[in-house]
């Protein structure tokens, strides 16, 4: 079976000039303006006109819950998910049952992710045994696996202990691997439920307290210096973090940032409701974080968003707001909040959205054939999405088995029209088409 | 308005009708048969996830004197013990037709999770929930408060409210929902509110709130005080470095022997002594205080049931009038 070509007729390259792209045999064949029949042959012709195109988004922070929490998500309905997003590669967190922790369970990972063929699966491996900050975990024998492991993460858990936390930077060295930490200092955040400030106060929730954060941050930035490695902060939540980072960089401490698409528009007046579909670690802030960290995202500060998708059955959301779990639903949703937040806003062009869902994100989990130039040559990972379309975001109708999405019930922009996978169709017409199979299509 | 979920919600109006209401309940309570049919074929269901025997026995009586059913349901432990979901026992409770769900829950935010869900079509009253809100422990200190007031001034207290009423509320405010209650109710019934507490136990943002904050029982005494409400204080706060000691504790923020006789010293023979119980004597409140002319610990248990009779009617019946209650606020912010 020859592998099938498509020409993406007229779209908007990175949202700027309209042109052609011709999909064949995994990569970008041809591009040009109107290209000619003795070049497009037989290819299939996507009209997009008035559709942008962007190279497949990267998340750099997604749950996946296999193995262990299967009633959550699986590999296949997270990565089913993951390409109705836009995306083409998603990095698995760690916090599986099994905790992904040795070669063996990022390697399981691995191979689900190719047989499912919705995108690519990296597997972040945990940074200590079983996320215990104890000992660390076999870094080297998952970075030396046929997942090759480059992003480590006790995500969920702060690598908390200083020495713990430098020895993992240092270590991650000799294979260049970067350590994502998931900043939250565990004292001060002890049985926290909300963001801690002016709603807390009121509704009588623990407080999560931006200084958990940020004294974490500002520890692991020094210890990076100190070391000189490489830190990721996952999921940056506050406006003093955001400090933080940008003093890091300035003096060239080699260290990046995410943010979530839910931090970047939802703030923790919603708690109010006391709907724990808007618990989330680390909580929802106040309106001055959000617009701290669009401005981070938009002057570089902070590099990717991350979605921190992060499926739960219903169960642990309909109980009361202590009990539930943490965590939202992001993959289907991620690049409407973006479009929403970043470039309806007018502080990012659509050629900064390709910057900090795919390109930078691809280059920190070291992804060589994610994150590319639309350009001939490229392989065909790329993303089609109608900026003019709205959609009403209905949990029920997504891929994930996760039903907590924050964004329900509302109207958001841009929808997705078509991803390719390896030059392959995942998606057609905002729905699933099949699968990629490796080494077949 | 069908529910009494918190006072921050509750309007003047709603809260003075409550307060009226209880006013009518209290007169039966002198009656030699302390009962009216009012409720008469109803269910109300005490639902109690944390223990509180004094605040169930007052609702029980409340429902029991307007000749209501009443159901006792003790659903302990959390999820982390793994105990009855909140939803699973919503729904038992609907299928027995329960007209009013009096619900005492350890998480904030549980009553209010009851009533929106769509899991039951009862009537919920928060009996208490976690750190978070006790609207009718609240009521009734302000119906204590108005009494008092009232007669003060001459003026009947039946329509009237708290004006002018300077209102002390000391201790551990940052996991007292009697506080957080109080504050807004007071607030809206027009008394001047200062909470008094170590900084370690008052909650950040409290700046936000309608009241002013001090750290100085002293000054705040001396600058004139109409009604002090005294928290309770548990021992093992102690633990967890809220404070050094607890004799550290009594010293600088307990109501003690010295300040009952600096109210004399001051010359505000009117101001009154309260406390919503179980006291720590002796911690907070020293016994001479407790035990004084000025104490007002008992009238409120008393109180508790008139105001909790009034809430029990006053939703059953349908006679609450609507307010406007401020819709959940979307956050959704595009600015
Ligand atoms: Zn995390």
């Amino acid at each position: 079976m020859t592998a099938a070509s498509y020409l993406i007729r007229g779209a908007s390259l990175l949202g700027t000039a309209a042109g052609d792209l011709l999909v064949r045999g995994g990569i970008i064949a041809a591009a040009g303006e109107n290209l000619g029949p003795d070049v497009v042959g037989d290819a299939t012709v996507i009209d997009a006109a008035g559709l942008v195109a962007l190279p497949g988004l990267v998340d750099l922070h997604t749950h996946l819950r296999e193995p262990g929490r299967e009633d959550s998500e699986t590999v296949e309905t997270g990565t089913r998910a993951a390409a109705l997003g836009g995306f083409t590669a998603v990095h698995a967190m760690a916090n599986s049952s099994p905790v992904a922790d040795t070669a063996g369970v990022v390697e399981q990972v691995y191979t689900l992710g190719r047989e499912s063929g919705w995108v690519d699966v990296r597997p972040v491996g945990a940074v200590t045994v079983g996320l215990a900050g104890k000992q660390l975990a076999e870094l080297g024998a998952m970075a030396d696996s046929r997942a090759r492991v480059r992003v480590f993460s006790d995500d969920g858990i702060c690598v908390s202990d200083p020495v713990m936390m430098r020895r993992a930077l240092e270590y991650v060295k000799a294979f260049d691997g970067v350590i994502a930490q998931h900043a939250q200092e565990p004292r001060l955040t002890e049985g926290a439920q909300m963001n801690e400030g002016k709603v807390s106060a009121v509704l009588g929730l623990a407080g999560w307290p931006a200084v958990a954060e940020e004294s974490i941050i500002a520890r692991d930035v020094l210890l990076a210096q100190h070391v000189g490695s490489r830190l990721h902060v996952c999921h940056v939540s506050t406006a003093g973090s955001v400090e933080i980072i940008r003093w890091a960089k300035e003096r060239g401490i080699n260290v990046t940032a995410e943010v979530t698409p839910h931090h970047l528009l939802l703030t923790e007046e919603l708690v109010r409701s006391w709907n724990p579909v808007y618990k989330v670690n680390p909580p929802l802030r106040a309106d001055a974080d959000v617009h701290a960290l669009r401005a981070a995202l938009a002057d570089g500060t902070i590099d990717i968003v991350g979605t921190d998708h992060a499926p739960h059955p219903s169960e642990a959301k309909e109980c009361e707001w202590a009990a539930a779990a943490m965590g939202m639903t992001g993959l289907e949703t991620a690049l409407s909040v973006v479009q929403e937040t970043m470039v309806e806003t007018g502080l990012m062009s659509w050629a900064d959205v390709a910057r900090v869902t795919s390109t930078a994100p691809a280059a920190i989990g070291q992804l060589a054939d994610q994150g590319r130039p639309l350009e001939v040559g490229e392989p065909a990972n790329l993303v089609l999405v109608d900026p003019a379309a709205r959609w009403n975001v209905d949990p029920a109708a997504m891929a994930t088995k996760g039903r907590n999405s924050p964004f329900a019930g509302m109207e958001l922009p841009g929808r997705v029209v078509a991803t390719f996978f390896h030059g392959h169709p995942t998606v057609l017409d905002g729905k699933l088409n099949t699968p990629f199979i490796h080494g077949g299509n | 308005m069908r529910h009494l979920l918190d006072t921050e919600s509750l309007s003047r109006d709603n809260a003075i009708q409550i307060l009226d209401t209880a006013q009518e309940m209290s007169a039966v309570g002198e009656r030699e048969v302390k009962k009216l049919p009012a409720l008469r074929g109803r269910t109300v269901v005490n639902l109690f996830f944390e223990d509180s025997t004094r605040t169930r026995i007052s609702f029980e009586a409340a429902a029991k004197r307007l000749s209501a059913d009443v159901i006792n349901f003790s659903a302990k432990g959390s999820s982390v013990s793994k105990g009855e979901s909140l939803k699973d026992t919503a729904q038992t409770l609907e299928a027995m037709s329960a007209d009013a769900v009096v619900i005492r829950h350890w998480a904030s935010g549980a009553p209010a999770r009851l009533a929106t869900s769509g899991w039951i079509d009862a009537a919920v009253i928060n009996a208490g929930d976690g750190t978070h809100a006790h609207p009718t422990q609240a009521l009734l200190d302000a119906f204590t408060m108005r009494a008092h007031w009232s007669q003060l001034a001459g003026t009947p207290s039946v329509g009237g409210d708290l004006a002018g009423m300077r209102v002390v509320i000391a201790g551990d405010v940052l996991h007292s929902r009697v506080a957080r209650s109080n504050v807004w109710l007071l607030r809206t019934l027009g008394a001047h509110v200062t909470l008094v507490a170590p900084p370690t136990l008052l909650p950040v943002g409290v700046g936000h709130w309608p009241c002013e904050v001090s750290y100085d029982l002293d000054a705040t005494l001396d600058a004139g005080v109409d009604a002090i409400m005294m928290l309770r204080v548990q021992a093992e706060r102690m633990d967890a470095s809220f404070f050094p000691s607890t004799r550290e504790y009594a010293r600088r923020w307990g109501f003690d022997d010295a300040r009952l006789a600096r109210l004399d010293e001051l010359k505000l023979k009117d101001t009154i002594i309260m406390h919503p119980g179980p006291m720590n004597r002796g911690l907070e409140i020293s016994s001479s205080a407790a035990d004084s002319a000025r104490s007002t610990v008992l009238p409120q248990v008393r109180n508790g049931v008139s105001v909790r009779m009034a809430a029990l009617y006053l939703l059953l019946s349908g006679e609450m009038r609507e307010q406007a209650t401020p819709a959940p606020s979307n956050a959704k912010d595009n600015s």
